[in-house]
């Protein structure tokens, strides 16, 4: 606890201070290390806004628990809170050919009344136009089978590595980890030269003679699932694994002592208590698949309708801002109600149980 | 020895050579790689024992325990439980449960589902588990906690839980795995006789492994103590603490006074026998030894006597200067050096308060009654 309060006369001070040195570490960034001016701005202005809830904590008299907190609220704020707003301002406006390529929210007209330009239109549109609304559910689609598939093969794989023994469970936890080190786009080339017509999969099906026609398997649907199961798997499996690591192994001896099978045994206690690393593993791929674009556009056909995809075009091919800011924040919103509904159940399912 | 053999065989039946074991131990091994965890034990327990396996850890008693409960098989050697060979008999088909000695409660599951578990997978309907359940819960004084989770009881309270549940299903055997090991002190001393009174009131047979010599003695009708995967010795607690049968046991069970000697001449009953620490000295004599063997001759500290002067009769009595003294409260514990320079340990009640107890540096002599040696050939 902050023993010594400050007096508020000296939060001016102090708040002014902050922005100063917020100020001058932005310059510094500009001048030494030769960032880019909007990126300095960002930095400073995280610096500079971590420093003032510093202040602000010590004028207010938070504990020390808040000012610990204070640089990732900070980060927290200016990286997700401020450009999200800035997304919900462009989405209630127009598109105007202009810089910035939207319109104001209000106008001052010559008799000095403002009038009110802000609308919710483009809602409107998305939510009525097909197009959008198919977008949203084949995304959803894509996301929740490939989901359904990490679970299924990433599953076994972390019961197999939090089994395993000392030297061999680092080695495959490594082997999981291991393909972060190469560029993610790299890996989703890779899969181009296994899929495609020339590919390793159809050379070695068609040596075999197990074919005699090359398969269609790029610009498919099931590339677009492969993409997504691959890239995401590792984020099934770490926390599912480390779920079952923190298991005691004699749970499951007094399971079988107590007369059950080696599967019923599994059933009832070792899938129960990984349940919370199940549930953040299907989060870690479910949101990330959700609004990607990067694989459906490389791996997936012209019929591959995702809204990550849809966003993109929006921004940058029809330069359509304002539809492109809605499209995101319907997106935000679908992905962030259902979980914090989610997490305010499982709240309310712990405390029951006390 | 008590004095009616017939209550003896009754109450006692290995003492009983015609009483069918209940449980046969037959030159079981058990190894992992090159490690032998168990070297070839055999071992009978009865029906209604409450049997102790004590010994240090990584003796083997947790691999002996568990080869018992089927989570490990022997390389070699076999267990028969009730007549039945349970050779290829999975842990959950056995006629034993276990208490773990994590407890190995199921967290995401309330005290009563725990107790119910085993129940519920024997088939019984759900009003004749939870009838067992709540009888279970009130022998172990929890009926109050059934709604609880495991993380919201205090440690005696989860040992009870992992005792019902082990007791739900009535296992023929019981086997327990340091069973209160996890309890302060004050605690494990009650739930000691708490134990006691569980097992004889449901005369279930009950093995339980643990290090603690204390909670063996007060616990087991008979221990077996064991190191390096062999047992060295079985007995009632007061044959193992009274006659150990090496210097192990006599070592490992309370503390002991050790010294090595030769025997000088045999005499009926008595014996002369030369040792360094203490001279010449009268010991009991035992069947089988021979003049110039080395025998050990092991004394327990509340045996030696301890006065200021030469006591009137002066047989086995040596000098000696306190050393160091501990006032534990009904005793007081010395460790006393002897002329040549071994320290020895005695221990004297405190029987009403003392005027002048002896102290720290005071001359001393220590005497010991021949028959409160025991002699010991290995």
């Amino acid at each position: 606890m902050s023993d010594a309060l400050p007096t508020p006369r000296r939060f001016p001070l102090t708040a002014g201070l902050m922005a100063g040195v917020g100020g001058l570490l932005g310059a510094t960034a500009v001048g030494w290390l030769g960032l880019p001016p909007n990126v300095a701005l960002l930095l400073s202005i995280t610096v500079g806004v971590a420093l003032l809830a510093f202040a602000l904590g010590r004028v207010m008299g938070w504990s020390d628990r808040w000012m610990v907190i204070a640089i990732p609220l900070g980060w927290f704020l200016v990286f997700f809170l401020v450009p999200f707003f800035v997304l919900g301002r462009i989405s209630l406006s127009e598109a105007i050919i202009a810089r910035p390529p939207y319109s104001p929210l209000w106008d001052t007209a010559p008799d000095g009344s403002i009038e009110i330009l802000a609308s919710l239109q483009n809602y409107g549109f998305i939510l009525g136009e097909s197009l959008y609304r198919n977008a949203y559910l084949s995304s959803m689609q894509v996301a929740a089978v490939s989901t359904v598939f990490a679970l299924l093969i990433g599953y076994p794989i972390a019961y197999y590595i939090a089994r395993s023994e000392e030297p061999k469970r680092s080695i495959l936890l490594l082997m999981v980890i291991l393909p972060f080190w190469t560029s993610f786009l790299l890996r989703v080339y890779a899969w181009i030269g296994f899929l495609r017509r020339e590919g390793v999969i159809n050379n070695l099906l068609l040596w075999a003679g197990i074919i005699d026609e090359p398969l269609v398997m790029m610009q498919t649907p099931g590339a677009v699932y492969v993409g997504i199961v691959y890239t995401y798997l590792p984020f099934m499996i770490l926390p599912i694994y480390s779920a079952l690591e923190k298991m005691d192994g004699s749970l499951i001896e007094a399971a079988e002592d107590l007369g059950c099978s080696r599967l019923s045994a599994f059933w009832l206690v070792t899938f129960p208590l990984s349940r919370p690393g199940i549930i953040a593993g299907c989060f870690l791929v479910f949101i990330p698949a959700m609004g990607e674009f990067v694989i459906p556009s490389l791996l997936g056909g012209s019929q591959t309708l995702m809204i990550g995809k849809v966003l993109w075009e929006e921004f940058f091919s029809n330069r359509d801002w304002p539809v492109a800011s809605a499209v995101a924040v319907v997106l935000l919103l679908l992905l962030v109600v259902p979980i914090v509904l989610f997490q305010r159940n499982q709240q309310r399912q712990q405390e029951a149980g006390k | 020895m008590p004095s009616n053999p017939a209550i003896a065989a009754n109450t006692r039946p290995w003492r009983d050579p015609a009483a069918k074991p209940f449980i046969s131990i037959k030159s079981v091994t058990k190894r992992f790689g090159d490690f032998t965890a168990v070297n070839d034990v055999s071992l009978d327990i009865f029906r209604g024992e409450l049997f102790c396996l004590l010994g240090g850890s990584g003796c083997g008693k947790s691999t002996l325990l568990r080869m018992l409960a089927g989570f490990e098989t022997p390389t070699a050697g076999q267990i028969i439980i009730d007549g039945q060979d349970m050779g290829r008999v999975t842990p959950d088909k056995r006629p034993t449960n276990m208490m773990f000695q994590s407890y190995a409660l199921f967290p995401h599951m309330s005290v009563e589902k725990n107790v119910a578990y085993g129940l519920m997978r024997e088939g019984k309907s759900r009003a004749e588990a939870y009838e067992r359940v709540g009888e279970m819960l009130k022998l172990v004084k929890l009926d109050q906690f059934a709604r609880r989770k495991p993380h919201q009881l205090s440690g005696g309270q989860r040992q009870r839980v992992a005792l019902a549940r082990a007791l739900a299903k009535q296992p023929k055997v019981l086997l327990l795995d340091e069973p209160l090991g996890a309890l302060d002190k004050k605690l494990r001393e009650e739930t000691q006789f708490e134990l006691v009174r569980i097992q004889e009131t449901l005369g279930i047979t009950f093995i339980v492994v643990t290090h603690d010599q204390d909670e063996a003695m007060t616990l087991a009708t008979r221990i077996g103590v064991m190191t390096e995967g062999v047992i060295k010795q079985v007995g009632e607690p007061r044959q193992i603490y009274e006659t150990p049968a090496s210097r192990f046991v006599a070592d490992f069970i309370g503390s002991v006074n050790l010294f090595e000697g030769q025997v000088q001449s045999l005499d009926g009953s008595q014996m002369r026998v030369r040792t360094t620490d203490l001279g010449e000295v009268l010991a009991p004599s035992a069947p089988g030894l021979s003049v110039g063997q080395t025998i050990w001759l092991a004394m327990r500290p509340e045996r030696a006597w301890m006065t200021r002067d030469v006591p009137p009769d002066g047989v086995n009595t040596v000098p000696g200067v306190v050393q160091d003294m501990g006032y534990v409260g009904h005793m007081s514990s010395y460790l006393v050096q002897l002329a040549n320079g071994r320290v020895i340990r005695v221990t004297q009640a405190n029987e009403g308060r003392r005027d002048n107890p002896i102290s720290w540096d005071e001359s001393v002599h220590v005497s010991f009654d021949p028959p409160d040696f025991r002699v010991l050939t290995e």
